[in-house]
């Protein structure tokens, strides 16, 4: 009886344990791995910290993409959800969609400058598709427009 | 006309299916031999009509007959012949045609397989099986018919295939992944009989162990296909890319394998019967969750073809009408086939349970990270969205698998019922030693670096491979000679070590490739190189070249080892005609210890593009090491056990009685 209820209480501090372990571990790695997403017009107000890792989505605005003349495969251009702009940098292969007019969806962090520095730009998979990330941004951001528009 | 036929085939077939779904059902409970006996005559029927519906889409896409509106948004006139085979399950509907296309074949294998099931048992699996054919063929007829026409203004010509799947990859990744998926509604069925029944033995898990091997072996290679795939069709150079559609997969993979540790326990010791029940919803129960999100629109990625909200809602009604139904019996009669044989501390049957725990954690934090974001969106609306990136998945998964690891070549020593400690430290002891020592100095010696994760990779897979080792020699040692003794072991214990060896494979693969590979993206005009370890890759710029149904930006990279010449790339960038599709085709050479891989990026002015050049050891481990696994799984199946029609264990199996035999 005595060892079947040490062994008893062995098992619920070994699940204890696990469970403790697993929690942080989860919680560690959801700081780890979160990005939430963030508007060109929520990063202007300063919703987002510099340095921290986040999303941003927008229309890649048009004639705004350099490639040229920078050093070696750095490109820049400025995605905007038609009410603020933001600066973005990038260093690598731009997906095969990557237009300009085009959405476009990028992880990374925003520097002391202001800049966001691209880790990764999001390839979009096909013609017809926009991201709804990117729809819901750039409705927000055409909304906040006319709302401008309206109290002039 | 053809595709008509195909129509009314598919209408047959969901008649058939429902009479499968309730007359052998009806029949096991009223004891009506004849009921019960139409399981088989109905299963067989309702694969000829799903075979024939399927043929009369896929005649139809060989012809062009662009008037039916799926195959004129799917194909072209210049599509290659193989393309438009595969294209028949290249989007939602008939995708979803194959799907239940494969549903009927694995019904109907068991129908044929089945000569050792008391027919009360098969006629209730394959009821089950009937009811989740029903509620698919349902879906597929009203929501989403392939054969659908366009009668008024039928286009001349059709949109093309996405480029994407322009690819061998198609031809064969669904199929297996499917095979996979669907494959796991025969556990899930035989889990759902056994509650009806309240019978659950031995005999009960001999029957459901090799369809859920074979399941598993499928979804295995369908997992690994795809991963494949991306590798080289995505030209991203990545082969894992923790997204949701690759999760869905992965996850029901996880609590498969779960399973088939968990149905060993059950088969010989009869103890986690009704873990292993609830396992085997599980497993069903995540394809179908997978098959939601992936067909409902939720989730947008690559494999998300069918944005349409209605389906979705159909197709989440379907999947908690399962879910639902069969949750709430397991937790009606688990009771009736809980086990009660008892097992000592270090035993076998615990470290199967510590690698059933590590599973399905490992499937939870999947399904969390996945879900999350769909959660958090619920919640707080459109506006604050958030992803789940790779970190988070990798933070959790690499511990855990490492721990599997640790404990499966502990566990390859342990037997059932208790294993003395001293028994591990007299087995293991010079093993660990050798290992570790080896796993050490070895990555040194090739490299001159020390690069700790590479290390404890190579020790984990030697310490796996080593006790594999180990143990198959003392136990063919027994014969007068290796061979012979290596040829008295079962079958089902070679596949069991066949595929952990695999799982070695795919660990070394996994990490020496993310340790060691060099990827640079770097920007190189015509003659200008960049030099990766002991080879150099110059590029000496873009021609243009006209395929069957494209025109390719087409780049020579010449790749130098050691200063000597040894090959020539082509990575392209193809248009393709039909819809302006881009597509990067990359050029890879594959070799055993590391692929070479070059894709082309986008034009930067005068001459010059952005090339991504990986240089990448082991890789094709992975692959490699998952095929091996798949084939540790049949090699299990072809134990001759499973096929024995003595059906020991169940003495009241043979008298066909139907009161529930109950556990003591």
């Amino acid at each position: 009886m005595q060892n079947s209820r040490k062994q008893k209480l062995m098992i619920v501090l070994f699940i204890l344990f696990g469970s403790a372990v697993t929690v942080g571990l989860v919680l560690y790695a959801f700081n780890q791995g979160l990005n939430v997403f963030f508007t060109p017009t929520e990063i202007v107000d300063g919703k987002a910290s510099t340095g921290q890792n986040i999303r941003i989505g927008g229309m890649v605005k048009q004639g705004s993409l350099v490639k040229d003349g920078l050093k070696g495969a750095h490109i820049e251009f400025v995605t905007t959800d038609f009410n603020e702009e933001i600066p973005v940098a990038f260093t690598g292969v731009l997906p095969d969609l990557f237009r300009e007019g085009q959405g476009v969806v990028a992880d990374g962090y925003i520097d002391a400058d202001g800049v966001f520095q691209a880790t990764s730009i999001l390839a979009k998979h096909d013609e017809n598709y926009m991201s709804s990330e990117v729809k819901a941004a750039l409705e927000a951001g055409a909304k906040k427009q006319t709302k401008a528009a309206v109290n002039l | 006309m053809i595709p008509e036929l195909g129509n009314f085939a598919l209408m047959l077939a969901l008649c058939l299916a429902s009479l499968q779904a309730v007359v052998p059902m009806a029949g096991s409970f009223t004891n009506n031999q004849l009921w019960m006996s139409l399981a088989r005559p109905l299963s067989s029927g309702l694969w000829v009509f799903m075979v024939l519906s399927f043929s009369c889409l896929a005649y139809a896409f060989l012809h062009d007959d662009f008037t039916v509106a799926y195959i004129a948004r799917n194909s072209n006139t210049l599509l290659p012949v193989y393309y438009k085979f595969a294209a028949v399950w290249g989007a939602h509907e008939g995708s979803l045609l194959l799907w239940v296309l494969i549903l009927a074949t694995w019904g109907y294998a068991v129908s044929l397989l089945s000569s050792n099931l008391p027919l009360d048992i098969l006629a209730r699996v394959l009821s089950v099986m009937g009811i989740i054919t029903s509620g698919f063929l349902a879906f597929l007829l009203f929501t989403s018919n392939p054969f659908e026409r366009l009668l008024l203004n039928a286009p001349t010509e059709g949109t093309d295939l996405n480029p994407l799947l322009q690819d061998f990859g198609l031809i064969i990744h669904p199929p297996f992944l499917y095979m996979g998926y669907v494959g796991f509604s025969v556990a899930f069925s035989f889990a759902i009989a056994a509650l009806l029944t309240g019978r659950l033995d031995a005999a009960w898990a001999r029957w459901t162990r090799p369809w859920t091997n074979a399941a598993w072996a499928f979804l295995t290679c369908g997992i690994a296909l795809g991963s494949w795939w991306a590798y080289y069709e995505l030209g991203w150079g990545g082969w894992w890319f923790w997204d949701p559609v690759e999760n869905v997969s992965f996850m029901p993979w996880l609590v498969g394998t779960a399973l088939i540790h968990s149905l060993a326990v059950t088969e010989k010791r009869g103890v986690f019967k009704s873990w292993t029940v609830l396992l085997a919803i599980a497993a069903f129960s995540l394809s179908l969750l997978g098959a939601f999100i992936v067909r409902s629109g939720l989730i947008t990625s690559v494999h998300a073809f069918a944005v349409d909200p209605a389906r979705g809602i159909v197709l989440l009604t379907l999947l908690l009408l399962i879910i639902g139904s069969s949750l709430v019996l397991y937790a009606i009669r688990a009771p009736v086939v809980m086990g009660t044989a008892t097992y000592g501390s270090w035993s076998r049957e615990v470290f199967l349970l510590i690698n059933n725990i590590i599973l399905v954690v490992a499937t939870a934090m999947i399904l969390l990270g996945t879900l999350f974001p769909l959660i958090h969106e619920a919640i707080y609306g459109e506006a604050n969205r958030v992803s789940i990136g790779a970190p988070y998945f990798n933070a959790l998964f690499l511990p855990l698998m490492a721990l599997l690891a640790m404990f499966l070549g502990l566990a390859t020593f342990s037997r059932w019922k208790k294993t003395s400690l001293d028994y591990f430290k007299q087995q293991t002891g010079k093993l660990l030693l050798a290992a570790v020592s080896l796993g050490i100095v070895i990555p040194f010696l090739v490299t001159a670096k020390v690069n700790m994760g590479a290390m404890f990779a190579v020790i984990l897979a030697l310490w796996i491979i080593g006790s594999i080792a180990k143990d198959v020699v003392s136990k063919a040692r027994n014969k007068q000679n290796l061979l012979a003794g290596l040829r008295s072991l079962s079958l089902s214990y070679c596949g069991m070590q066949v595929a952990h060896f695999g799982f070695a494979i795919v660990v070394l693969g996994i990490c020496l490739t993310s340790h060691y590979s060099v990827e640079e993206d770097v920007r190189l005009a015509t003659g200008e190189s960049i030099s990766i370890g002991k080879y150099e890759f110059r590029f000496d710029g873009v021609v243009e070249r006209e395929g069957p149904n494209y025109t390719a930006n087409s780049a020579t990279i010449q790749v130098f080892q050691n200063g000597e010449e040894y090959l020539t790339m082509h990575p392209e960038k193809r248009i393709y005609h039909a819809r302006g599709d881009v597509q990067t085709e990359a050029d890879i050479q594959i070799g055993l210890f590391r692929d070479l891989f070059t894709a082309l990026g986008d034009p930067r002015g005068d001459d010059a593009w952005v090339v991504r050049i990986h240089v990448k050891p082991f890789v094709i481990w992975i692959w490699m090491g998952a095929f091996i696994m798949a084939l540790g799984g049949i090699t299990a199946i072809l134990d001759k056990r499973y096929r024995s029609k003595k059906l020991v264990n169940s003495p009241v199996l043979e008298a066909g009685v139907m009161q529930p035999v109950l556990e003591h």
